[in-house]
């Protein structure tokens, strides 16, 4: 068992956990974040998503030990008393129908925003695409996820 | 998963300790390999010996018209670091298609060539652009390095520190995806440079990535795209699969050798 401390969503937290333990793991069962969803076993689904120390990572694929100290923000971390945009995107154009594939749709949407428009990049319907390349929806509402997150550009 | 002990060394000399303290010790790098294959059981090890608290592992520099790129370098640092687009844009731009955002902020150079996946995009770059793998105790060159499907020259405990690579005078990568994993079903990776012209390519054979000799002379003596009709590229020694027979591969060669040469700058 090893120590880990965390900021998950702004707070301080930590656990001793096995070192095997996936970040999925902890902040699912150790947690009990589990907005965090686990979709595969072979890291290709991306409902795991979440930012560690600002980046888009599979939580799934990453262990929980090898993040002491880490900044960790998941989908519960998001809503800020309202919505946040992507949210409220998703919401209001049909991007969701079970909701499983949301969380990590929505944490790879908001990091997709952030980085192009740090870069200065057009976020164009093609390039949302692309970008999704790692997440997966099994009830396959692509069209409608990419217009959540067009929706969502042109407000955050 | 199985049980593991998992180190963090801050040097080479503790990173060299603690793989050889374990009984069946792993290097871990950015682990979209091998914590995927950990969760299927398909690897145990004993200790995770994690390199990337390594300083001077990670990074990009250049120096007189040579890039030396940490081996735990992110794809997506490759992707986005100016100093590669200058030197060698088809590098960053193969960087940048491997698998997906989030793979990409965690997968490293050094993981992607230590693995070794016969579909993989860098060892056909590594091999094309003729590179030096350096490691903790030699110089490596790609023509020795990649020895086979998941196998490289690397010894046991021995790790990676960074590739070099030379600056190509022209170059391009064209990867035609598996359309379920988005890996290689073939890519070609073609450089002209200082060590004249040289072509590789992934995800076509049985033995993992190779240089094809017949493309390298026609592109040799015609640089360009319809040089590489009268090439013979044998079906023999190509992988077949679910996904494509070794005959639509070593099509699929000559297809993807004629779109680099003709996107190469
Ligand atoms: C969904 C998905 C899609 C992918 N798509 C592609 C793709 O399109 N093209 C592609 O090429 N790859 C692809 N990959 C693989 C990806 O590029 C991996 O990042 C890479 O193969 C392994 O790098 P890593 O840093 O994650 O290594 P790890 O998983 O940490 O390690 C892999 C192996 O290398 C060894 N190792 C790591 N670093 C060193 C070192 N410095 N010295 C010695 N040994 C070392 C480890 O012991 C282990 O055996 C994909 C992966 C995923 C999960
Ligand atoms: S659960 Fe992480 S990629 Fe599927
Ligand atoms: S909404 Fe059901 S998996 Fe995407």
């Amino acid at each position: 068992m090893t120590k880990v401390n965390m900021n998950v969503n702004g707070k301080a937290v930590s656990g001793d956990v096995p070192d095997e333990t996936l970040l999925s793991q902890f902040l699912r069962e150790t947690l009990r974040l589990t907005g965090t969803h686990i979709g595969c076993d072979t890291s290709q689904c991306g409902a795991c998503v979440v930012h560690v120390n600002g980046q888009a990572v599979k939580s799934c694929s990453t262990l929980a030990v090898s993040l002491d100290g880490a900044d960790v923000m998941t989908i519960e971390g998001l809503a800020n008393g309202e919505l946040h945009p992507m949210q409220a995107a998703f919401n209001d154009n049909h991007g969701l129908q079970c909701g499983f594939c949301t969380p990590g749709m929505i944490m790879s949407g908001v990091d997709m925003v952030a980085r192009y428009k740090a870069e200065g990049k057009d976020l164009t319907s093609d390039a949302i695409r692309a970008e999704l390349e790692g997440n997966i929806c099994r009830c396959t509402g692509y069209h409608n996820i990419v217009k959540s997150i067009e929706d969502a550009a042109a407000k955050m | 998963m199985y049980p593991t002990k998992y180190h963090k060394p801050a040097s080479i000399e503790d990173a060299i300790a603690a793989l050889g303290g374990g009984d069946d010790a792993m290097v871990l790098a950015g682990g979209q390999t091998l914590l995927a294959t950990m969760k299927q059981h398909l690897a145990s090890p004993s200790d995770l010996v994690d390199i990337r608290a390594i300083e001077g592992l990670s990074g990009i520099a250049v120096r007189g018209g040579s890039l030396t790129i940490g081996a735990a370098t992110t794809h997506a640092e490759v992707a986005g670091s100016g100093d590669v687009r200058e030197q060698c844009a088809a590098l960053a731009a193969l960087a940048s298609g491997i698998g997906d955002p989030a793979v990409r902020n965690m997968g490293t150079i050094g993981g992607s060539i230590a693995n070794n996946d016969p579909a993989a995009d860098y060892p056909a770059a590594l091999l094309a652009l003729g590179a030096t793998i350096i490691t903790n105790k030699r110089e490596i060159a790609a023509d020795d390095f990649f020895t086979g499907l998941f196998t490289t020259a690397l010894d046991e405990g021995e790790i990676i520190v960074a590739v070099n690579v030379s600056a190509p005078t022209k170059a391009a990568y064209a990867k035609f995806d598996q359309p379920a994993s988005r890996f290689a079903l073939v890519g070609v990776f073609v450089a002209n440079g200082a060590s004249g012209v040289r072509v590789a390519v992934t995800g076509a054979g049985e033995d993992g990535v190779f240089r094809h000799a017949g493309l390298e002379a026609a592109l040799s003596a015609d640089w360009s795209g319809s040089a590489v009709d009268g090439v013979d590229v044998a079906a023999d020694g190509l992988m077949s699969d679910m996904h494509a027979g070794a005959d639509y591969r070593a099509n699929l060669i000559k297809v993807m050798a004629k779109r680099a040469v003709s996107a190469s700058a």
